[in-house]
């Protein structure tokens, strides 16, 4: 086991190493200088280049071979490539472009009014599914599964954005049940996010039903099941204590698939329901170009997918000690 | 069970193929067929907007505006009196080209790539499944906003990049690796098939092998995978389009919705109601035949 956990922790720092090399690529080699775009139109050039050298554009794109001849190796590796790494790691974004705050500091300011909406919608809809595919399962092949399926495939189907515009049209603007827009930090904000919550537990019913369903059912299908029904338990205890429980191995296992939804759900949500959150602060920093807010988001999102796959892993070795010796 | 174990032996004394068998398997459903329909349909009018025949005047102004729904201004009319109907009609052609040169893309990167790594292994095979995972680590929803954000202004080959293009290459750029995954697994397990080695025997290069006789046998996952991948492809559009940052100077169900966002406040809900009804329609028919796909070609494969 303890081989498997240092094994499973090396493997994360390719892939870290790896997410910094595409956000490099991306917004270094592709997408470039941006000091002209953010000075404005009317900026001189001596304004350009001041925020050219603030961000860094002065400097050579992977290394100063001329220094390095001259044995400065510290002017060397002063370069875009280097600095990338090294400011991402460090968490040393820059200052936004909007608020001139650091970049970092603005992240931590406003994680907690993300997680107030993004935990609730996370443990509601797992939660939530769970219990309707269970239910399924126990009257698999009826009527109501037919229909639990289809209502299901329809959910599904609708956007998200739908969900969001006609819930707050009906639930807030037209019943009055929730207040429309707002935030306030605390034990307040739970008056504001509960709709957000809601419409996002809402849209992710569908998908997370018809995938849990498949797993219960295939549960449901093997000797054990079949064993304990045939020694006589009852239809809860065999629901509850066996197909639950054997069933949770696969469920855990895509949980972390739902981590990119997740960021979708608050993205939007966020944006709607004006909370000050990562989601809000993201597709505000994309409208208005804010190159170093894209960038921190894009790493720290993708910091928060490595650390809950690596979670899940070890997890899953845990319930199933086959994985560990693979 | 005995039913289709019975049709099994049938199909092999006919010689029938797989593709023959799941035609058959998928006629037999009448609710797949109407969904199919509704593809097929789908398609036609993005063909007619493309001619020319359909929508093409949809800039011009039909009545005042904010018309509700009604006999004469059919589906209502927006801000600017433009018909919501032509506008939804006009979506069509945005939303299937979208999705249809975003799978392009990404099964011309990831199909190959599945490939080769799952043929060759060792190395080369590290090496995709690490450049795999790494994509896979970034949120998808972040990664296609970075892509168009920095897309956006470029040129490729000369050509401007802007409007349909960013929003194509983003997606396109960011969902290869769900099919490279699938084909890579697959093709692990057909590589010590009989047919491979007589292939190998027979003295084909690995080339010939993995494009002539692997790719073709592991291809119907790419039409599975695709066809309930559509879905997702037309809902990242309406998201991208929404956020400003992709279809521009034509409509779309993305821009559609985000005009609706400040008509609905007061009142004027056709629009959304057009685009959403346009989008869950298209969405749920692919959703079922997809799954009927899946179910005929290989009930195996569970998720992809």
């Amino acid at each position: 086991m303890a081989a498997y956990v240092i094994r499973r922790l090396l493997y994360t720092i390719p892939i870290v190493l790896g997410v910094l090399l595409v956000t490099f690529v991306l917004f270094n080699l592709v997408g470039g200088d941006v000091s002209a775009d953010l000075a404005g139109k009317s900026a001189s050039a001596e304004t350009i280049a001041e925020i050219k050298r603030e961000l860094g554009w002065d400097k050579p794109v992977f290394a100063d071979l001329g220094a390095l001849s001259k044995g400065d190796v510290r002017k060397a590796i002063d370069s875009q490539f280097v600095n990338h790494f090294v400011k991402a790691l460090t968490f040393r974004f820059g200052r936004s472009r909007v608020s001139g705050q650091e970049v970092w500091t603005e992240l931590k300011q406003r994680a907690p009014a993300s997680l107030s909406l993004a935990v609730p919608m996370f443990l509601g809809t797992l939660f939530i599914s769970i219990a309707i595919s269970l239910g399924v399962a126990f009257v698999r092949g009826t009527w109501l599964d037919v229909t639990v399926v289809f209502v299901c495939v329809v959910g599904m189907s609708l956007p998200m954005l739908s969900y969001i515009l006609f819930g707050m049209y009906f639930l807030a603007y037209k019943l009055g049940w929730f207040p429309v827009v707002g935030y306030e930090p605390g034990l307040g904000a739970f008056k504001y996010v509960a709709l957000p919550c809601l419409l996002g537990i809402a849209s992710g019913l569908g998908s997370n039903v018809r995938f849990y369903r498949t797993v219960m059912l295939d549960e449901m299908r093997a000797d054990y099941v079949r064993t304990a029904f045939a020694k006589g338990l009852g239809v809860t205890r065999v629901l509850f204590r066996h197909v639950l429980k054997n069933a949770m191995v696969p469920i855990i296992s895509t949980v972390v698939l739902a981590i990119p939804f997740l960021f979708l759900g608050s993205l939007l949500l966020e944006r709607f329901f004006m909370i000050p959150g990562l989601g809000s602060f993201t597709v505000d920093a994309v409208t208005s170009r804010d190159y170093a807010v894209v960038n921190a988001m894009t790493f720290i999102g993708a910091l928060l997918y490595v650390a809950g796959q690596l979670a899940t892993d070890l997890c899953y070795a845990l319930v199933d000690p086959r994985i560990s010796f693979e | 069970m005995t039913g289709m174990a019975a049709a099994t032996e049938t199909d092999v004394r006919k010689g029938r193929g797989m593709w023959a068998d799941a035609w058959r398997q998928l006629r037999r459903r009448k609710l797949v067929m109407v969904c199919l329909g509704i593809v097929l349909l789908y398609v036609v009018v993005a063909i007619l907007v493309y001619a020319g025949v359909i929508a093409g005047d949809w800039s011009k102004a039909v009545g005042d505006r904010y018309q509700p729904p009604s006999k004469q201004h059919g589906f209502g009319t927006d801000i600017f009196g433009q018909s919501v109907w032509r506008k939804t009609l006009y979506g069509v052609k945005v939303s299937l080209t979208v999705a249809f040169v975003a799978s392009l893309i990404s099964i011309t990167i990831g199909v190959p790539l599945g490939a080769i790594a799952g043929y060759f292994r060792g190395r080369i095979d590290d090496l995709i499944v690490w450049l795999f995972s790494t994509v896979q680590s970034i949120p998808w929803i972040l990664l296609i906003l970075a892509f168009a954000f920095v897309l956006r202004g470029k040129t490729l080959f000369g050509l401007p990049l802007r409007g349909m293009a960013v929003v194509y290459l983003a997606i396109g750029l960011t969902s290869w690796v769900g099919i490279c995954r699938i084909i890579r697994g697959e093709v692990i397990k057909h590589r010590e098939r009989d047919y491979v080695m007589a292939a190998r025997a027979y003295g084909c290069s690995r080339g010939r092998i993995i494009i002539h006789h692997v790719i073709p046998n592991v291809f119907h996952l790419v039409l599975i995978s695709f066809s309930l991948r559509f879905v997702s492809f037309i809902h990242a559009e309406v998201i991208v389009s929404f956020l400003g940052l992709g279809v521009e100077n034509e409509p779309s169900w993305g821009a559609m919705i985000d005009e609706a966002r400040i008509e609905l406040s007061r009142g004027f809900w056709w629009q959304m109601t057009a685009a959403t009804i346009a989008i869950a329609l298209i969405s749920l028919a692919l959703n079922v035949v997809g799954d009927a796909l899946r179910d005929a070609l290989d009930p195996k494969l569970r998720e992809a």
